[in-house]
């Protein structure tokens, strides 16, 4: 493809990620040589909201947790080789993680390192969501509680302004997730806001890429029918975009995982629903015409991608809080051991009934598809599969106030004493929830600030 | 070819599948390794027997869509999550093991199409 390439490759496809992967990604840009990006997708939907809670736990607070250890071994790296970094690390505090990554680059001997902050997609107590349209909603979690969050999915363009601006790091909060990838490469190419074709290759090469190694051999493998090299050391993935909308998906070199037809087309699909209306911040997506082609070892171009308009409003999820979760578990094994743990189940429930805790339940048999059923245990209850080595049997609880889930989840630490023979190994924890709930917005509503200053300028 | 022997296998000897969720609602796509598989998979994995396998957990609706140009099936499943991430009480409340679920239903393949051990 020549000089007319620009890769694009992602550090990170979840807050939770294995932090090494960076390294593999980096060398292979600074082996090609040519102009490239490196992109952080650490914020899931609930993710703003707890980095939220953080945030109110200490100011300081509420990034992305382990910002520090993503960025340490490839910072002056890229910094050296023009290869700029954009993440939405920032979750609830993008300035609190610029301070962080000017902290780090000051050690690291790179103080005139340009650290870029996008504001903006934080509305909660500016914006009436009451007055917007619901998108998306969860339910079975009873009245909302108050407000946590509130954050607009902001699209390519504050990022975009921050790299014109010369930024070699950019930290984002909430925006589009394939924006993330999309902005370099435009910036790059100098692709116009209504240029849907390409924008549409961009943004896809972001959602190929946004979940990490979703797409070169992680959440992948199924041994003896789909087998991955060295899944310790998956690589993680890198775009190769031409000007004229031309994409490659690859990977970093070096590294176990793959990249064919089969990886692609399981994450082109990945939480998409109609295929021919894939709608993100910056341009629709119609993905019915796409077409896939194994071009070399670990390279599968992508074609016949369309780009529609982008949405006229922004989608905004607001997180409120949502009452208790309690769970606890104990463990059976050996002989007969199924049978004990459907006594034990069901002295669970009734124990909850005698009780009278106000909490909705649940009991798992895990060992027989629990995560297949249904709250009320269809499948355990019909279950005829063979007799397991192993049950554990699970009560999960949830309800408005903490100390109910916890008396819930405290009758299988009572099954100690109480309960089917032999059982133990007895948990229980209690943990807050969050209610989730998408509103569209217009842009107006929306002001992204981005604000751009040196290492050594950021106190 | 009306003369091809025909096998009942589970969906996984010859198809893989992925799950992801949005809110209380899942997709699963489904793909057959040999391409030549795929009208086979239009005709058998029907969004009415995908429905089959989640109406216990009270799934309100299925829908299909075919993409012909990838050899995919993209399954839609509506109010499947039992509350979704933030609600349900599951273990897997993203729904993220079901991918397997329907990989579980069987399906009548031309023998030759069942790899070997």
């Amino acid at each position: 493809m020549g000089a007319s390439v620009f890769r694009v490759g992602n550090g990170a496809g979840f807050s939770g990620d294995r932090v090494d992967a960076p390294v593999a990604v980096v060398d292979t840009l600074v082996a090609k040589g040519g102009p490239a990006a490196l992109f952080f997708e650490t914020l899931g939907e609930r993710t703003v909201a707890l980095a939220q809670l953080e945030k109110r736990r200490d100011p300081a607070r509420g990034y992305e947790p382990m910002l520090e250890r993503l960025l340490e071994p490839v910072l002056a790296k890229c910094a050296a080789h023009g290869i700029a970094i954009i993440g939405n690390f920032g979750a609830a505090n993008p300035p609190g993680a610029a301070k962080v990554i000017a902290a780090l680059a000051r050690r690291l001997g790179l103080p005139d390192l340009r650290i870029a902050t996008i504001e903006g997609d934080d509305l909660a107590g500016r914006i009436d969501l009451s007055a917007h349209a619901v998108y998306e909603a969860d339910a079975n979690l009873g009245q909302s509680g108050a407000l946590v969050s509130a954050n607009a999915y902001l699209d390519a363009k504050p990022l975009m302004r921050a790299l014109a601006q010369g930024a070699q790091v950019v930290v984002a909060g909430r925006t589009g997730d394939p924006s993330l990838a999309l902005a370099p490469i435009a910036h790059h190419f100098g692709w116009t806001a209504d240029d849907w074709q390409k924008l549409a290759v961009g943004a896809f090469a972001g959602h190929l890429l946004e979940c990490g190694a979703q797409v070169t051999g992680g959440y992948f493998y199924d041994p003896g029918y789909k087998d991955v090299p060295d899944p310790a050391n998956i690589g993680f993935p890198i775009a190769e975009v031409t000007a004229d909308g031309g994409l490659v998906v690859t990977k970093a070199d070096n590294t176990g995982g793959l990249v064919d037809l089969r990886t692609v087309k399981e994450q082109a699909l990945y939480e998409i629903h109609d295929p021919s209306c894939y709608i993100t911040p910056d341009v629709t997506l119609d993905l019915t015409g796409v077409k896939l082609r194994e071009v070399g070892k670990d390279r599968v171009e992508v074609t016949g991608l369309r780009g529609l308009p982008a949405p006229e409003r922004l989608k905004v999820t607001a997180c409120f809080e949502g009452g208790h979760l309690g769970e606890g578990e104990v463990s059976v094994a050996g002989p007969n051991c199924l049978a004990r743990a459907r006594m034990a189940a069901e002295v669970l429930r009734e124990r909850i009934a005698i009780r009278k805790l106000p909490v909705r339940i649940r009991v798992d048999l895990i060992g027989t598809g629990a995560v297949h059923d249904s709250d009320d245990g269809a499948l355990w209850r019909g279950y005829a599969g063979p007799e397991p080595m192993e049950v554990r049997v699970r009560i999960a609880a949830a309800g408005e106030r903490s100390d109910d889930v916890d008396q819930a989840a405290r009758e299988a630490l009572a099954l100690l004493c109480c309960g089917p023979a032999g059982n133990g190994g007895a948990r229980w924890r209690t943990t807050p929830r969050i209610r989730t709930q998408s509103y569209l917005v217009p842009r107006s509503a929306v002001a992204e600030r981005v604000t751009v200053a040196t290492a050594k300028e950021i106190a | 070819m009306s003369a091809e022997p025909m096998v009942e296998v589970l969906l996984h000897e010859v198809a893989h599948a992925r799950a992801g969720d949005k809110g209380n609602r899942l997709n699963i796509s489904l793909f057959p390794y040999d391409e030549a598989l795929y009208p086979l998979l239009v005709e058998q994995v029907t969004a009415e027997r995908v429905h089959g396998l989640f109406r216990h957990r009270g799934a309100t609706g299925v829908k299909r869509y075919e993409l012909p140009t990838i050899a995919g099936l993209n399954f839609v499943v509506d109010e499947v999550l039992e509350g979704g991430v933030n609600g349900s009480l599951n273990l897997d409340g993203h729904g993220k093991t079901h991918s397997f679920r329907l990989l579980g239903l069987l399906v009548r393949v031309p023998a030759r199409c069942v790899r070997a051990g």
